[in-house]
C-alpha cells in the first residue's frame, strides 16, 4: 500500500532551507550510487565520503526546516514523503552520474559554488543557518579541491579522458545558471540578512572555474542560455527515477523502522 | 540524583569525567574529550545535559557516541541524561588536545597539521609518517576509511597510513 505525500507549508524561510537541503540530499544520493562502482577503490571511498558530508548537511537543514515550519514534519518525512514536484533542488544535482568525468564536472561546478556560498552564509543573521554554514564550508572546500584535481587530471590526461571531460562540461554548463538565480521570496530573506545574494558570488565562481578549466586544457561553452526550474519543482525526468529508489522502502512499507 | 550531599560543582565534575571517558568508536584510542567533540556538561535541577559537536556533518559515529555518553552517565547514577548536538562554533582540528595528537600518532595515524593552506586549491601538504617520521610521503587519496581521514603513503618505509584531515 502506498503512502500519501506530506503537505509542506512553504513560507519563504522554510522554502529557502528546503531548497538547500534538497540540493545536498539529491547530490549526496547521486554520489552514493557510485558505491561499489567507482573506477578505483580510493575514488569509491572519496565519492561515498562526499556523499556522506552532503547527507549530513541535508539532515541538519531538513531538521531546521521542520523546526521553522512547526507542523510536525521531520527530516525523514521531508526526504521520503514528498513527491517529485515538491522537491526544490537545482537541476544540476539530479543529472545522472554518467561516466566518472561527468560526475566530477557536476561536483566541480557545484563545489566551486558551495564553497563560496557557505562561506558567505556564515554571516547570516539566522544563527542556525550560520552554524550549518560554518560546518559546510569546510567540507565544500575539500570537495572543491578533490574535484578540481580530477578536472585537471582528466582534461590534461589522455585524448579519451579529455574528450569525456569536455563533453561533460558542454552538457552540464546550462545547469549552472540556476545556482545564481533568486526569486521574490528569497529577495526578502536577502534584504533581511538571512540569506546572501548569490549573484554576488558569480564573478568569483567564474574565476575559479575558468582557472581550473584552463589548466585542464578544456574550454567553457560560449552559450549563456541557462536551464532553470528545479527551485520551483519543475524537474528533469531523472529526479522521479532517483526518488523512486530513494523512497521505495517508506512508500511500500509506511513507517518502517529497524 | 546521586546523593544530596554532593554539590552541583562536584556533580558536574563527576558527569564530565564519565562523559569524557567515552571513546570515538572509529578511533578507539581517542576519547571524545581528546577529540574536542565533548563541548559542555551542565548539571541542574532538570538533570544532566551534555553538548557534543560533530567533526564532519555526516559523521556516522555521532549516534553511537551519544548513546555511549548516555550509558556512561547512567552508570554513574545520572538518570535520563540529555545529549544535545551543537554546530556552533564549528569543530576544527584545533579543538583536538595535545594529548590527543600524541595518542593519534602512537596509534599510527598522522595528526592534523596547522590549517594554514587549507584553501589552497592545489595546495602542497607535508605530512610526516607516523611510523618512521620521514617527511618523504605522498597523498594516495583525499578520502580515507572514515570522514575525518585521508590516505597517505610513506616513501621511506613504504607503509601506507591514515592522516587525520585538517579542517
Amino acid at each position: 500500500m502506498a503512502v500519501a505525500s506530506i503537505q509542506v507549508s512553504e513560507t519563504p524561510l522554510v522554502l529557502y532551507v528546503l531548497r538547500r537541503a534538497d540540493d545536498a540530499l539529491i547530490l549526496g544520493h547521486r554520489l552514493s550510487e557510485w558505491c561499489g562502482h567507482a573506477p578505483m577503490l580510493e575514488e569509491d571511498m572519496a565519492l561515498a565520503n562526499m556523499g556522506l558530508d552532503l547527507l549530513g548537511q541535508a539532515r541538519e537543514l531538513y531538521t531546521y526546516a521542520a523546526k521553522v515550519e512547526g507542523k510536525g514534519n521531520d527530516e525523514d518525512k521531508f526526504a521520503y514523503l514528498r513527491d517529485v514536484r515538491q522537491y526544490r533542488n537545482l537541476l544540476l544535482m539530479e543529472q545522472p552520474n554518467g561516466d566518472f568525468a561527468r560526475t566530477m564536472v557536476r561536483q566541480f561546478f557545484y563545489s566551486a559554488f558551495a564553497d563560496l556560498y557557505w562561506r558567505a552564509m556564515m554571516k547570516s543573521s539566522d544563527a542556525t543557518l550560520a552554524a550549518i554554514a560554518a560546518k559546510s564550508e569546510k567540507e565544500s572546500a575539500y570537495h572543491l579541491r578533490h574535484s578540481s584535481e580530477w578536472i585537471v587530471r582528466l582534461g590534461d590526461g589522455t585524448a579519451e579522458s579529455h574528450a569525456r571531460a569536455q563533453a561533460a562540461i558542454d552538457e552540464l554548463w546550462a545547469f549552472t545558471g540556476e545556482m545564481f538565480a533568486v526569486d521574490d521570496g528569497e529577495r526578502g530573506l536577502i534584504d533581511a540578512g538571512v540569506a546572501i545574494d548569490p549573484a554576488g558570488l558569480r564573478q568569483q565562481w567564474l574565476k575559479t572555474v575558468t582557472g581550473v578549466v584552463a589548466e585542464a586544457t578544456l574550454v567553457l561553452p560560449k552559450s549563456d542560455w541557462m536551464q532553470q526550474g528545479g527551485r520551483a519543482g519543475r524537474h528533469s525526468e531523472h529526479l522521479g527515477h532517483l526518488l523512486s529508489e530513494l523512497q521505495s522502502l517508506q512508500r511500500s512499507f509506511p513507517g518502517a523502522t529497524w | 540524583m546521586v546523593t544530596a550531599a554532593l554539590s552541583e560543582t562536584d556533580l558536574r565534575q563527576r558527569a564530565w569525567d564519565a562523559a569524557s571517558r567515552v571513546v570515538d568508536p572509529e578511533i578507539p584510542v581517542l576519547t571524545i574529550a581528546d577529540l574536542g567533540v565533548l563541548r559542555e556538561v551542565t548539571v541542574s535541577e532538570d538533570g544532566v545535559e551534555v553538548e557534543i559537536t560533530p567533526t564532519y556533518s555526516g559523521c556516522p559515529a555521532m549516534n553511537m557516541i551519544a548513546l555511549e555518553i548516555e550509558l556512561a552517565l547512567e552508570r554513574e547514577g545520572f538518570s535520563r541524561p540529555k545529549i544535545r548536538t551543537v554546530l556552533s562554533p564549528a569543530w576544527t582540528t584545533d579543538w583536538m588536545s595535545e594529548d590527543g595528537r600524541r595518542k593519534l600518532k602512537e596509534y599510527g595515524i598522522a595528526p592534523p597539521q596547522a590549517a594554514g593552506s587549507r584553501r589552497a586549491l592545489f595546495g602542497v601538504q607535508e605530512v610526516a609518517c607516523p611510523q618512521c617520521g620521514s617527511a618523504n610521503t605522498e597523498l594516495l587519496s583525499e578520502f580515507g576509511s572514515t570522514s575525518c581521514k585521508a590516505l597517505w603513503r610513506c616513501k621511506a618505509c613504504r607503509e601506507p597510513f591514515d592522516y587525520f584531515k585538517c579542517h
